[in-house]
């Protein structure tokens, strides 16, 4: 049995959604980045070309991993983790600052970002804590600890600062949740994001108006919990002094783009030459592909550079400008295919740490893409997040593959006795 | 619970992403425009217009270049304004009022920034173009204008205003388009289809290529070439006579419909409204809301049509039997219709021909009776007698191919009924309408299309001003013969009659007779009041006279129609002679009688007129010569072109 080669057992559906994506991402970004005049495809002057190269390399980084001991990965967690958090650390000192984000390490010609191997390793070791058979989330400091894992690097890439990438470490929440941790953590944080956009928009004394009024239909109704007078007030207390905070939050502690970024969401009084730009020029990008699309490389928007950083972060915009609705959709099918099918293999694993591990993955994968085209079509604020698998960059598209590779290595090892 | 709640999650989410998308790509219509206005930069080839020709072929309108500085408000960066202004004469502060209205149509469509630069303007701009980006210019044609008049017949070219804009897709701001006249008549055979050339541009406004290898390119269409039928000698020699006076003088050929001369006074020079001067000059022009040189008068001008409608009066007596050539009524300075209808014909007994010649209203106003009273339905005698009116193109537009007209009036039963409320209709109360001076109203051109019925004998071509287009057959509508409810035999004792109005020598245009040349003729007089604060003023008379020539075969018909110029002989009849002497001899024979008519004016009644309508005291020096004012405008333009 242990000789079998990992080949007959490995997930190949997921393999193929992986190679299609992969594949319509280079298109996408030699449409997005092709010059005036032709060149090869693996001229990699060219961004192109680079990132066929980036392609060709995970080929030996995908092979590497398949024939690493998958035992490997669970006892090295404590270790990657602790390198991955040296290395968010060590930022501080060796970083290099790109628009005003210290995120990177130059080394030559080639950027890495830590970031990206955190997050491996902290869906690793969050893996591994919770595959202790005497943790229980219900625990108080059991959940302190699980939190942990997760909020000491959002806090260090917080610092960067790179909220993108930190938000991104918040939808291991979900996994946390899914082992059991109390859904009011899931629940009070999306009240929490609600109450915050509604405090910009609506008055908060209405808003505090409207909390009243919800707490008490609830309190009438309600028949489950103790009907605490006690805990309504603090609860309330608490509600109304996020509310009354949001405004001082906004206009003390957020920076000024940042508040751009909520202000172009929100409608508010937004210039389409500056901070309305990106946005204005991204939807219009989309909006113009129409059903069908203006057709592959006859992009007039992706052809002018209206859309800035559109091979990166903006990808997605030629896929809709050239593709159409029928293109988008068909690249959302794919990614939500493979989301499902990751957690389908996850909740099929024979062991807690590769069921987390997988719930980890499909998590952030789908994390990045909701929150990546979500940005582009006026849904949710800009934030640098990359689309898996089509933005251009070596060091995402490789995150990326480990990410997904370590678990399609342990879901080929489920069979194997430990 | 806790296992779905993920797939759950990312199933919600996506489907919120797809019907976003859905929104953006399928239904927002509003992304695909800006997109186009962004990435696809439009330029236009502008054809040159059709030339003009007269009948003869002669070029009465060509074209010549003229450029525009094109401004995209968006697309201004880094500008010496400075250097810019001086460039071209303008201040600062134009400069930013018109950045800012251009900016208001749209800051991402090219506006209009200077129009109709000069060829020294234009070398001086262009030299420095690529300095002021956001600024580029555009050439155009304008109309070269080879007359100095019919600016009546031609209209005029003025770029397109925002009604049009938003109704008719092919023009963009800043177009030129034709106004009134030929001009807009036939503007999409005149003006070509511009060519387009799509270019993709990036995000620096540099364009990188064609769009789709120029799949979508279109070459620019040349405007086609008219030909009009309007003789230009005639014209210029109708509107020398027309100087200092005001009416309108229409000429046919009877045989085609083909319009000979279409003069209407005061007129302008049509090179005015070319040219940086044109909008001003259009103002001045478009107030002058006396002598209204805008107002075609040979068109638009409905007025009683006066003794020239006792010919039809005659011919429906005659159609109608209750009148032939012997029948005689009998005048005594007139005659008692019930109310008297005064005469001046001077004769006591009167037939078809000599009540003809002699314009006798008694003999027309016991036939109009007669036609009235044949009938015992009142009803059905008016309208039959408006019936015979039509057919000869009166009341009703004559379908001409100019764009502006009158209807003029045909009473029938139902507008008598009206206004006698229902009371019988007698004869009484309508018989003005024998001679021409009751309900009755109608416009130069319809006079004259009037005589070319008579000249044919029973049928007309509908009046047209376009011989030839250049590759494309004349429409239908002006080769087919209309004819009227009067036999043919009808209409030779009448023509005598008509002819007699010069040969006889009691007839009332005697003394305007040509040696050699049978016109026929017929003068007329129409009386016209004005009301103003409350008061009515009778005016003087209106001069018409409506001819047609040589008798034995005629080859012009005509309807002159001179405003306040008292008896038809006074003014209206040697205009109309002299211009059907043109025609048909080539020369003037009676050099006195032409001189009189040049150099006659009849400015003095308008300027009575004015004052009367401005309730001035009298204090002629003193009131401004509209006419002379428009001169000096247009010597002024001319002054200025030649300063450049």
């Amino acid at each position: 049995m242990k000789n079998q080669s990992v080949g007959n057992r490995i997930d190949y559906i997921s393999i193929l959604l992986y190679i299609v994506l992969v594949i319509m991402g280079w298109m996408t970004i030699y449409s997005a980045s092709l010059p005036l005049e032709e060149t090869s495809i693996f001229d990699i002057s060219q961004i192109y070309g680079r990132q066929m190269l980036f392609i060709g390399l995970t080929i030996p980084l995908i092979f590497i991993i398949l024939f690493t001991d998958a035992k490997i990965f669970e006892k090295l967690s404590f270790v990657f983790y602790g390198i991955g958090i040296i290395l968010l650390l060590g930022l501080f000192v060796f970083g290099v600052t790109k628009k005003g984000q210290t995120n990177w390490y130059q080394f030559g010609g080639f950027g890495f970002q830590p970031s990206e191997f955190v997050k491996t390793a902290t869906a690793l070791l969050l893996a591994k804590y919770l595959s202790f058979s005497q943790i229980n989330l219900k625990n108080t400091k059991h959940q302190i600890i699980g939190l942990a894992i997760i909020g000491i690097p959002i806090l260090l890439i917080l610092m960067q600062p790179d909220a993108g990438s930190a938000m991104i470490f918040l939808s291991l929440i979900f996994v946390l949740n899914r082992e059991g941790l109390p859904s009011w953590y899931i629940f009070s944080g999306v009240i929490a994001i609600v109450l915050f956009f509604l405090s910009l928009v609506v008055q908060p004394s209405y808003l505090v108006g409207i909390t009243i009024i919800v707490m008490i239909i609830h309190y009438i109704f309600n028949r489950k919990i103790s009907r605490n007078p006690i805990v309504y007030t603090l609860l309330f207390l608490i509600i109304s002094g996020f509310i009354f905070s949001v405004s001082y939050v906004y206009d003390s502690v957020l920076e000024p783009h940042q508040k751009d970024r909520i202000n172009v969401l929100i409608g508010d009084d937004v210039d389409m030459k500056r901070e309305g730009y990106n946005l204005n020029q991204s939807m219009i990008a989309i909006g113009s592909g129409g059903l069908f699309g203006k057709g592959y490389l006859e992009g007039t928007q992706t052809k002018g550079g209206f859309v800035p950083e559109q091979h990166t972060d903006y990808i997605f915009t030629t896929v809709g400008e050239e593709w159409g609705f029928v293109g988008s959709i068909t690249v959302i099918l794919l990614f939500v295919a493979l989301f499902l099918r990751i957690i389908y293999l996850a909740e099929n694993q024979k062991t807690k740490f590769s069921r987390v591990y997988g719930y980890c993955v499909a998590s952030y994968l789908f994390t990045h893409f909701f929150v990546n085209i979500a940005m582009l079509i006026k849904l949710f604020p800009t934030i640098g997040v990359p689309l898996p698998f089509f933005s251009y960059g070596g060091s995402s598209l490789w995150a990326f593959t480990i990410l997904l590779f370590i678990f399609i290595k342990l879901d080929a090892n489920k069979v194997n006795e430990w | 619970m806790r296992k779905i709640l993920l797939p759950a999650i990312i199933i919600t989410s996506s489907i919120i992403l797809i019907a976003r998308i859905f929104y953006l790509q399928v239904i927002d219509e509003n992304l695909k425009l800006q997109s186009e206005n962004n990435a696809i930069k439009k330029v236009f080839d502008f054809p040159e217009r059709g030339y003009i020709y007269d009948r003869n072929g002669k070029l009465l309108v060509a074209n010549q270049p003229s450029y525009d500085i094109m401004v995209v408000p968006r697309e201004i960066k880094n500008i010496d304004t400075t250097e810019f202004c001086s460039l071209l004469h303008i201040t600062k502060a134009d400069f930013i009022k018109k950045v800012e209205k251009a900016r208001v149509y749209s800051p991402m469509l090219p506006s209009v920034f200077l129009s109709q630069l000069n060829k020294a303007e234009y070398a001086a701009f262009q030299e420095k173009e690529r300095k002021f980006e956001g600024f580029y210019t555009q050439k155009r044609s304008l109309r070269d204008y080879q007359v100095n008049f019919g600016a009546n017949i031609f209209g005029f070219i003025t770029q397109v205003n925002d009604a049009i804009l938003k109704k008719n897709k092919y023009y963009n701001s800043g177009d030129l388009i034709g106004k009134q006249g030929v001009e807009q008549q036939y503007e999409e055979i005149l003006r070509g289809v511009k060519g387009v050339k799509y270019l993709l541009r990036d995000k620096h406004n540099k364009i990188i290529g064609p769009y789709k290898e120029g799949k979508f390119d279109t070459i620019a269409q040349q405007g086609k070439d008219l030909t009009l039928t309007i003789d230009y000698e005639l014209q210029k020699y109708g509107t020398e006579l027309m100087v200092n006076k005001r009416g309108g003088i229409v000429a046919i050929e009877p045989k085609t419909g083909e319009i000979l001369a279409l003069v209407s006074a005061p007129t302008y020079d049509p090179a005015l409204l070319v040219g940086r001067q044109r909008s001003k000059n259009f103002t001045a022009l478009y107030n002058d809301s006396i002598s209204k040189p805008l107002y075609d008068r040979s068109l638009q001008a409905a007025y009683p049509p006066g003794s020239p409608f006792k010919i039809i009066t005659g011919l429906i007596g005659l159609q109608e039997e209750v009148i032939d050539e012997q029948t005689t009524f009998y005048c005594n300075h007139g005659a008692n219709f019930g109310r008297f209808m005064k005469c001046h014909c001077g004769l006591h007994t009167l037939q078809l021909n000599n009540g003809t010649y002699k314009s006798c209203n008694s003999y027309f106003g016991y036939t109009y009776k007669k036609i009235i009273e044949k009938y015992t339905n009142s009803n059905y005698s008016v309208d039959n007698w408006a019936n015979h009116v039509k057919s000869f193109g009166l009341g009703q537009f004559l379908g001409t191919d100019m764009p502006i007209g009158a209807k003029g009036l045909v009473p029938d039963s139902k507008l008598y009924n009206r206004a006698y409320k229902g009371a019988k209709i007698r004869s009484s109360y309508i018989i003005s309408n024998a001679i021409g001076q009751g309900e009755v109203l109608t416009s130069p051109i319809q006079l004259a299309n009037m005589m070319a019925v008579v000249a044919n004998q029973g049928y007309y071509y509908t009046p047209h001003i376009v011989k030839k287009i250049k590759g494309q057959p004349l429409n239908k509508k002006y080769t087919t013969k209309h004819y009227s409810t009067i036999d043919k035999q009808y209409f030779p004792p009448i023509i005598q009659g008509l002819a007699d109005v010069y040969n006889n020598p009691i007839g009332t245009a005697a003394g305007l007779r040509v040696q050699g040349l049978n016109i026929c003729g017929k003068t007329g007089t129409a009386e016209n009041k004005i009301r103003v604060a409350g008061k009515t003023y009778q005016l003087k008379d209106h001069s018409i006279f409506v001819a047609f020539a040589p008798q034995e075969n005629p080859k012009i018909a005509i309807a002159v129609f001179i405003e306040n110029g008292y008896w038809g002989s006074r003014w209206a009849g040697p205009i109309a002679t002299l211009m059907i002497e043109k025609f048909v001899n080539g020369k003037i024979s009676r050099k006195d009688l032409e001189t009189r008519m040049l150099t006659g004016s009849i400015e003095d009644e308008y300027k009575k007129i004015e004052n009367i309508i401005y309730q001035r005291k009298v204090d002629p020096t003193r009131v401004e010569d509209s006419i002379n004012k428009i001169k000096v405008d247009i010597s002024d333009a001319k002054k200025e072109e030649e300063e450049n």
